[in-house]
């Protein structure tokens, strides 16, 4: 009782606190590879802390749709949060086909933050607007495609069981195979949902070939703060999901298990990072194939699983 | 009793328009007694067929005519009282919105007509829905398509509501012929007019697959299932919008009501069919959702949805009959339940989106997507009724679309889950096209919504929108509640569908019900915080910038002064990447003159995605036809006295055949 307690409230620690920091990891990766000393690990919480202080400023084409957008994204991104196993433990939340209701936050996260790009009447967020929804229907694919592989090889059709299943089931053969490839898409999924390089780049300075950066140029102060803060979320629990896959294993102990997972996602964070420094954003008429081919790779995942 | 209750109702309906015609053309008594009259039989319909649905009653019923073997029969059974709801729920809402909608006062022309057949229509609906033998349901049938198209063409004086009414009689009338062959060979196969099983090894296999094939074919064109889909959005369009709600809302829904009925008939199909009605079903939901992207005639994308819609329907039924042919009674429940409860749900947001759309064009008169823009200002509350409306087609949570969606994959994720090899096992390769259709949907309604609601106004017209009279937000506003009743407490409509399942599906095993498959509470639990969340952040927010009246501004745009309504992004360059990368099988069209030179003249860029079966497949053919049967239009002259001699010549053939020609050949050669 107690231990459920603990690893329910660690999880909610975790969740709404942690997020900031796998940025400032990332920054910190991409200082390191370009020779500079970088911004400092808690920066994000620093600009996070800055921006809940400022006042805000809206154009006079707004409306609520305006200020719904990221108060919406935030909250499907946290309620989502609720749906995902953090390292070796149980989700909070976990029930029989709440992986797609995971899918569906997400996109009701979308579908607010675009309307709201659209409602400021510029240009550039509607860009922005347009490629997050263009490049998410092909991401969606691939998400429910890996999905569909997972609950294959678990047998399970709840992101907790399905996630745990690689700590248990064997994975050498077809089916460990199958993970790797799942394990590849989700890292590209990963990337694309959270606006990275290779598919955008979030420190180009031109709005025109910005994707999120640019669908949030109008908003400020603590509607700003609540954006970042909701892709900080979305970029951890996408990162959760994944460690899974690569680190399918549980050390015994509920502390090692922490600092495992802690451990784990700052390393995913420097993955992301090494692929930021060594890499160029793809020019955007092939991302589409990036995605179509992540999705790919999760059918032979699936043709892999059925043998 | 039950049944009993139904035939009033329709008999209140179909009559409802009748007293209008003896009053004058301004007269707002007429309209007065109808929509008393159609409201009336529709509510007691509805609550009629909400009991008889939850009590799972079965009741029969037959009328003798003059001719023994044209007795019609009825019979309420739960599938048939499940259709009946959403007839009648849309039926009232949209009586009450087009009693402003569409006002004698204003249409003095055709107010009267309209209501007349708007009565027939649901009353004709409500009669093929209860329609208990092949003679009753083909009847019932044409007198729907009938008043449909009377209904469509209402406007009949623009030509471009001429030519879709052309092609949807067209195409019903192609179904109905094939609809006619079906019941012809059923009749045949069982002796009997009335639906009666097929006896297990009573008809050859061959037979079976005919009959499957012309259901197909009959029911699909009236569904609008790829490719049969090409006469729907034109005629969607062009209809007044409470026609289109009801014509997308139920009307296509009778086409998946009569393939339910007739595979009731049918023996147990090989898995193959669920497996094709499955991929037919995920083809009609991404082609749909992808040429609505393409449309920047508001009411034609919204139309396209209905294809979008019906696939995602078609797929629930395919997957229950993988379910049936598997005998895995929980993918059947699951995919029956997602078939049926899609329809109930399409049928509210949909017809809310109709409706809304329909007053955009009463308030700012255009439904161009591209000239209108911010009209939430001016139009606040149907624009947060459209924004409940879009995230309910998106099957977004915590709305009612998320519920039906949730439970087509949660079959589909079973048939991969539950490991029980078999052909069926590739079906779940059609999950990532559901999930790639909902998420194109968000991208399409993201544009229409933002395009139509938000940033500035595009033309003078949006700008001197008006909000819609209370008696259409009010329709609006019920079928916006119906979305989210359903989608916050769906536990209480699984009964229903238990009840329609329990009936439907024929199984050794029964099927579980549906409270055991799927745990609602979690996930109600999950909505009530959504939007309890979403509430308390508003309402932080809100308390923040009262604080202080917040800084108002122009919209950033790099610096620009004054940005002005043409640098606002169109709906047409929204859509443009996925048009693009679609451009293979939207195959869009651009007019106009890019400027070239140095002091280039005025420029003007257009596009448009066509239909590509009717532009592409269909003209051609129908063309070609015309160019190899014009030498026939020689018979066909005008002239009477011809056609006299034609009638005289059939009917001396057609006595010729009552006698065996061999007996005429004997005595002529004097045996």
């Amino acid at each position: 009782m107690v231990k459920a307690f603990a690893t329910l409230l660690i999880h909610f620690a975790l969740l709404t606190a942690a997020p900031p920091l796998l940025l400032g990891v990332i920054n910190k990766t991409k200082a390191w590879f370009a020779g500079r000393r970088g911004p400092p690990l808690l920066q994000a919480y620093y600009d996070l802390a800055r921006l809940f202080r400022k006042e805000m400023v809206f154009s006079r084409t707004t409306t609520w749709v305006f200020r719904a957008g990221p108060v919406v994204g935030v909250s499907a991104a946290l309620l989502a949060g609720l749906l995902v196993p953090f390292g070796a433990f149980d989700a909070p939340v976990a029930f029989t086909g709440d992986l797609v209701l995971f899918a569906y936050l997400m996109a009701l996260g979308r579908f607010f933050t675009t309307a709201a790009a659209l409602d400021t009447g510029s240009a550039f967020e509607g860009m922005g607007a347009a490629r997050e929804v263009s490049f998410a229907s092909l991401a969606e694919a691939a998400l429910f495609m890996a999905f569909v592989v997972l609950v294959r090889f678990s047998g399970s059709l709840s992101l907790t069981p399905m996630f745990h299943a690689p700590m248990t089931a064997p994975l050498h053969g077809l089916p460990g195979a199958a993970v790797f490839l799942v394990a590849v898409a989700l890292f590209v999924v990963l990337l694309a949902e959270n606006a990275r390089v290779p598919v955008d780049d979030p420190n180009t300075h031109l709005e025109l070939t910005m994707i999120h950066e640019a669908m949030v140029l109008d908003h400020s102060g603590p509607l700003f703060g609540l954006i970042l803060y909701g892709a900080a979320v979305k970029l951890f629990l996408l990162s959760a999901l994944l460690l899974h896959l690569l680190l399918p294993f549980s050390l015994g102990a509920p502390l090692l298990d922490w600092l495992l997972f802690v451990a784990g996602l700052g390393a995913i964070a420097v993955g992301i990072g090494v692929v930021e420094s060594i890499m160029a954003r793809l020019r955007l008429r092939y991302v589409p194939s990036l995605l179509i081919a992540s999705a790919i790779l999760c059918v032979f995942g699936f043709f892999l699983t059925l043998a | 009793m039950y049944l009993d209750l139904c035939l009033v109702a329709i008999l209140l309906t179909a009559v409802s328009g009748v007293p209008g015609l003896g009053f004058g053309r301004r007269s707002a008594v007429g309209q007065g007694i109808a929509s008393l009259l159609l409201v009336a039989g529709a509510l007691l319909g509805a609550a009629t067929a909400l009991v008889a649905l939850t009590s799972g009653t079965i009741e029969t019923s037959s009328f003798c005519g003059a001719l023994p073997e044209l007795a019609l029969h009825l019979r309420l059974d739960p599938l048939a009282a499940f259709f009946l709801v959403p007839v009648y729920v849309l039926g009232a809402a949209g009586t009450l919105y087009g009693g402003r909608y569409w006002r004698q006062a204003e249409h003095p022309e055709n107010g009267r007509k309209l209501r007349l057949c708007f009565g027939l229509l649901i009353a004709s609906l409500a009669a093929v829905a209860l329609a208990a033998d092949g003679f009753a349901f083909l009847f019932a049938w044409e007198i729907s398509a009938l008043s449909a198209f009377f209904l469509m063409t209402t406007e009949d004086d623009q030509s471009e509501v001429q030519q879709a009414g052309w092609v949807y009689q067209v195409a019903m009338h192609a179904g109905t012929l094939a609809l006619f062959a079906l019941f012809g060979l059923l009749w045949a196969a069982t002796g009997s007019l009335e639906f009666h099983p097929l006896p297990a090894g009573a008809s050859r296999p061959g037979v079976t697959s005919v009959l499957f094939l012309l259901a197909l074919l009959g029911f699909g064109l009236k569904a609008g299932i790829v490719p049969l889909h090409f006469w729907l959005p034109a005629a969607h369009a062009s209809a007044p919008s409470h026609v289109s709600a009801l014509l997308s809302g139920v009307v296509l829904k009778m086409g998946i009501y009569g393939l339910l009925r007739i595979l009731t008939l049918l023996p147990t199909p090989p898995t193959a069919v669920g497996m094709g009605l499955l991929a037919v079903g995920a083809g009609s939901a991404v082609y749909g959702v992808l040429f609505a992207l393409g449309q920047h005639d508001l009411k034609r994308l919204l139309a396209y949805h209905s294809v979008e819609n019906i696939g995602i329907i078609v797929m629930g039924l395919g997957l229950a009959l993988i379910g049936v042919s598997a005998k895995q009674p929980a993918w059947a429940a699951l995919g029956l339940a997602g078939c049926l409860l899609h329809v109930w749900n399409h049928a509210l947001f949909k017809a809310l989106l109709f409706l809304a759309a329909g007053s955009v064009v009463h308030g700012a008169g255009t439904r161009e997507i591209d000239r209108l823009g911010g009209l939430a200002k001016p139009m606040a509350h149907t624009a947060s009724l459209f924004a409940i409306g879009a995230a309910a087609i998106c099957g977004l949570p915590p709305l009612n679309g998320f519920v039906s969606e949730l439970l087509i994959y949660l079959g589909l994720l079973r048939i991969n889950g539950d490991g029980i090899r078999g052909a069926w096992s590739v079906a779940p390769l059609t999950i990532p096209l559901l999930a790639m259709a909902g998420a194109l949907a968000i991208a399409c309604f993201v544009k229409a919504f933002g395009s139509v609601f938000l940033g500035p106004h595009r033309s003078e017209q949006a700008a001197r929108a008006h909000e819609a009279p209370s008696g259409m937000l009010l329709a609006m506003l019920a079928l916006a509640l119906g979305c989210i009743g359903i989608g916050a407490l769906p536990v209480f409509v699984m009964p229903a569908l238990d009840r329609v399942i329990e009936t439907w599906v024929r199984l050794d095993s029964p099927p579980p019900p549906l409270a055991e498959l799927v745990p609602w509470p979690p996930l109600m639990g999950i909505n009530a915080v959504l939007v309890v969340g979403a509430l308390g952040f508003a309402l932080l927010v809100r308390s923040r910038s009262r604080r202080g009246t917040p800084a108002q501004t122009v919209t950033w745009d790099c610096g620009y002064a004054r940005p002005g309504s043409s640098m606002a992004y169109t709906a047409s360059s929204f859509a443009q990447i996925l048009v693009g990368l679609y451009a293979w099988l939207l195959r869009p069209r651009s007019l106009g003159a890019v400027p070239s030179q140095l002091f280039p003249p005025a420029g003007s860029f257009h596009t448009r995605v066509p239909e590509q079966v009717v532009e592409g497949v269909l003209a051609p053919l129908w063309a070609g036809f015309r160019r190899t049967l014009i030498p026939l239009r020689a018979v066909q002259h005008g002239q009477i006295q011809q056609y006299l001699v034609y009638v005289l010549v059939t009917l001396c053939v057609l006595l010729a055949s009552l006698h065996p020609l061999g007996d005429i050949l004997l005595r002529m050669l004097g045996w």
